[in-house]
């Protein structure tokens, strides 16, 4: 059955993987009938899946450096589309996007367009030249371009900075999710959460992380689409969501005009008692609003999620390790079609969720209904013990108003299936799936620091002369250290997904984009404006933030410019700086120009070789 | 001009172009977000549509094309890649 080698056999593996997943749900299924505990199938679902990543990065162990930095430079085309989406979207896009567009509505859908316009610039600016550079790390890159240790040190300290604020955020949602499919406590949680992420990571480096992260990629997307095609046919609202959900958009406005939309005040809502992080409906479903303020709201947000994007080392990474440059660029497209086919599904499942909670011609419609009948439904009852959902009788109607039912939006996506009246089983599926999603994002950001910790500042910095066994026991030793500070700030819960998430956007884009932008298209750049662009870029920004963010110093926004946006700071004043300095210092050498023109033409050898 | 030249002038025309889409899809569709939602497609309105789907769906498009006509440019002034994956 399996003639030649393992990369020739890739789809066989995988379809049989595939399938083997599906006959697992189909049997836990059958042990939902025959009555196994719901608490049972959950725990099913997320050991099962995780044994098999472990399984995956077991058998990718490796002591070869360009195995363990690139993949050993041959991961094909789809496959590594497939990789680059898993590491892509993290816990966050799979339990919080369809909850922040179900609150946020048109103005929080600005992040659906950023995290999928940035690959554009990707594919055309930076993946395909950064592969025909071959370099291990994005700071590799930067340190071989402009020439010397210092700025490959910069570059090191944003990608460290950038991704160490992303990676946290990540091992919390690992966390959340164990926790709550284990029924074990948060704190310990993320711990198991850590080890699993480890396990398949740390034998193989990026080999192993490629090979779990398509197995992953292919049980997110699974659980993702399950219950929006399901939940869509079962209210009979369409067999096809995507196309075909106009009616109940409609159908959703003319409700929220027949329910009314209220902003709860802050001090009512502190006065019922809603738990922290819980919201009400206050924001229209499909409206967009007027006026020039909400138009640079939405396109600067936008902005800075592409632009970010396009300077996130991990994400940059992937594309290291095709076997040609013209697969790297074709893998960014597949890479953005693999997201799309989650992205494009969570407005629809926002759209399905909300019409199930407010249409009352529906048997699962709440609003509008007695309080008492509401709370006496079972997932009420089960999602308001864990404080996950509330209900405030503002007016003291005994009725469900729009405004008095609140939320989490993590909410949308897990508990989404059960309101709808789905089987546990696709809970349970739901929980592998947004494990798989934190887990991959967690091991490429992982990866990504410790690479270039263990690359460029140990190899290239402390000890060149390092053989083999050496560097990759001292690349492993960080992989631990580093995920364990990660589980250590996660576990003291710190912020909140998404501000986190946005941020690590805005570090990457003030200090990183124009450097490597730059490297490329302008061969004027110096060495010394790249070091004084990334850290006035990176300077500028984290002051912006400190100055703007309500924990700091709180200052009012300057031109709509929050803290979800202060690479709209750092970027600029990095361009300018790395101009400037680059037009007053000596142009680079012949050899500098002479690489910069080798990069620019797919055919030939890499700059740097297989192994360095 | 040598062979090089001509290869990165229209490799950098190229890029322009396709940024340009994308900046239309990703910037210029949502100046007009609030004029052009009362217009409706599939049954959505439409600049709801763009931004959960349609603008997603540009971007997914646009890198195909970029990728494909970027290996004819490389494979017309001689860069192309031999070896096949």
């Amino acid at each position: 059955m399996f003639k030649g080698g393992f990369i020739q056999n890739l789809p066989k593996i995988y379809g049989l993987y595939t399938g083997g997943f599906l006959v697992f749900i189909i049997l836990m299924a059958i042990a939902e009938q025959a009555g196994a505990s719901a608490k049972a199938i959950g725990i099913m679902f997320v050991a099962f899946t995780v044994a098999i990543y472990a399984l995956i990065g077991y058998l990718s162990r490796t002591v070869q450096v360009d195995a363990y930095y690139l993949a050993g430079r041959q991961v094909p085309t789809v496959f590594n589309g497939m990789a680059t989406a898993a590491d892509w979207m993290s816990g966050a896009s799979f339990v919080a996007l369809a909850g922040g567009v179900y609150f946020g509505g048109y103005s929080y859908m600005a992040f659906l367009v950023g995290w999928t316009g940035g690959y554009v610039l990707v594919s055309t600016l930076l993946a395909p030249y950064l592969r025909k550079f071959g370099c291990y790390t994005v700071p590799d890159f930067i340190g071989t371009r402009y020439g010397g240790n210092g700025v490959r040190f910069c570059a090191v300290l944003v990608l460290v900075l950038a991704s160490f604020t992303y990676v946290t955020a990540q091992i919390n949602a690992t966390g959340t999710i164990a926790a709550r499919a284990l029924g074990i406590p948060f704190e310990a949680g993320v711990w198991v959460g850590l080890v699993s992420i480890l396990l398949c990571s740390m034998l193989g480096g990026m080999r192993a992380v490629t090979w779990t992260q398509v197995a992953q990629y292919i049980v997110l997307i699974i659980a993702y689409l399950i219950p929006v095609f399901w939940i869509s046919n079962k209210i009979g609202a369409g067999v096809f969501p995507h196309l075909m959900l106009g009616d109940e958009v409609a159908r959703i406005t003319e409700l929220e005009s027949q329910f009314g939309l209220t902003k709860n005040s802050a001090a009512d809502v502190k006065a019922a008692g809603v738990p922290g992080g819980l919201k009400s409906i206050a924001v229209a479903h499909a409206g967009v609003g007027a006026g020039g303020m909400a138009v640079w709201k939405y396109i600067s947000l936008a902005i800075c999620m592409m632009v970010g994007t396009a300077s996130l080392p991990h994400i940059l990474m992937r594309y290291f390790t095709t076997p040609s440059v013209k697969s790297a660029r074709k893998s960014v497209a597949w890479s953005l079609f693999f997201i799309f086919l989650l992205y494009s599904s969570a407005p629809m499942l926002a759209t399905l969720s909300k019409i199930s909670l407010m249409d009352p011609n529906l048997p699962t419609g709440i609003i509008g209904k007695s309080i008492s009948e509401v709370q006496s439904i079972e997932w009420v009852k089960q999602w308001s013990s864990q404080k996950q959902v509330f209900i405030a009788d503002f007016n003291g109607d005994g009725i469900l108003q729009l405004n008095e039912w609140f939320m989490r939006t993590g909410v949308v996506v897990l508990a989404t299936p059960e309101v709808a009246g789905l089987p546990y089983v696709i809970s349970g599926l739901v929980a592998a799936g947004g494990m798989a999603a934190a887990m991959s994002t967690a091991d490429g950001l992982i990866l990504a620091i410790a690479n270039a910790l263990s690359h460029d500042v140990y190899f290239n910095m402390i000890d060149p002369k390092a053989d083999v066994r050496k560097r990759l026991i001292v690349a492993r030793v960080l992989l631990v250290v580093i995920g364990a500070a990660g589980a250590y700030i996660a576990s003291m819960r710190i912020t909140s997904i998404l501000g986190a998430v946005a941020w690590a956007f805005d570090f990457a884009m003030s200090g990183l984009f124009f450097p490597l932008v730059l490297g490329v298209w302008w061969k004027r750049a110096t060495k010394e404006g790249a070091i004084a662009g990334m850290l006035t870029g990176l300077a500028a920004g984290t002051a912006y933030l400190i100055y703007v963010y309500p924990k700091f110093m709180g200052n009012p926004a300057w031109l709509g410019i929050d803290h979800l946006r202060f690479g709209l700071i750092g970027a600029p004043v990095c361009l300018v700086v790395m101009v400037v300095v680059s037009l007053m210092t000596k142009a680079p050498d012949a050899a500098t120009q002479r690489m910069v023109d080798e990069v620019r033409v797919p055919s030939g050898r890499s700059i740097l070789g297989r192994q360095h | 001009m040598s062979n090089k030249e001509k290869h990165w002038q229209k490799t950098r025309g190229h890029m322009f172009v396709t940024l340009a889409l994308w900046a239309f899809f990703s910037m210029v569709v949502f100046l007009f977000g609030y004029e052009i939602n009362s217009m409706s497609f599939l049954g959505y309105p439409l600049a709801y549509y763009m931004t959960a789907q349609g603008s997603l769906l540009a971007f997914v498009l646009i890198i195909f094309w970029f990728a494909n006509r970027q290996e004819k440019i490389d494979e017309e002034f001689g860069f192309g890649e031999k070896e096949d994956d």
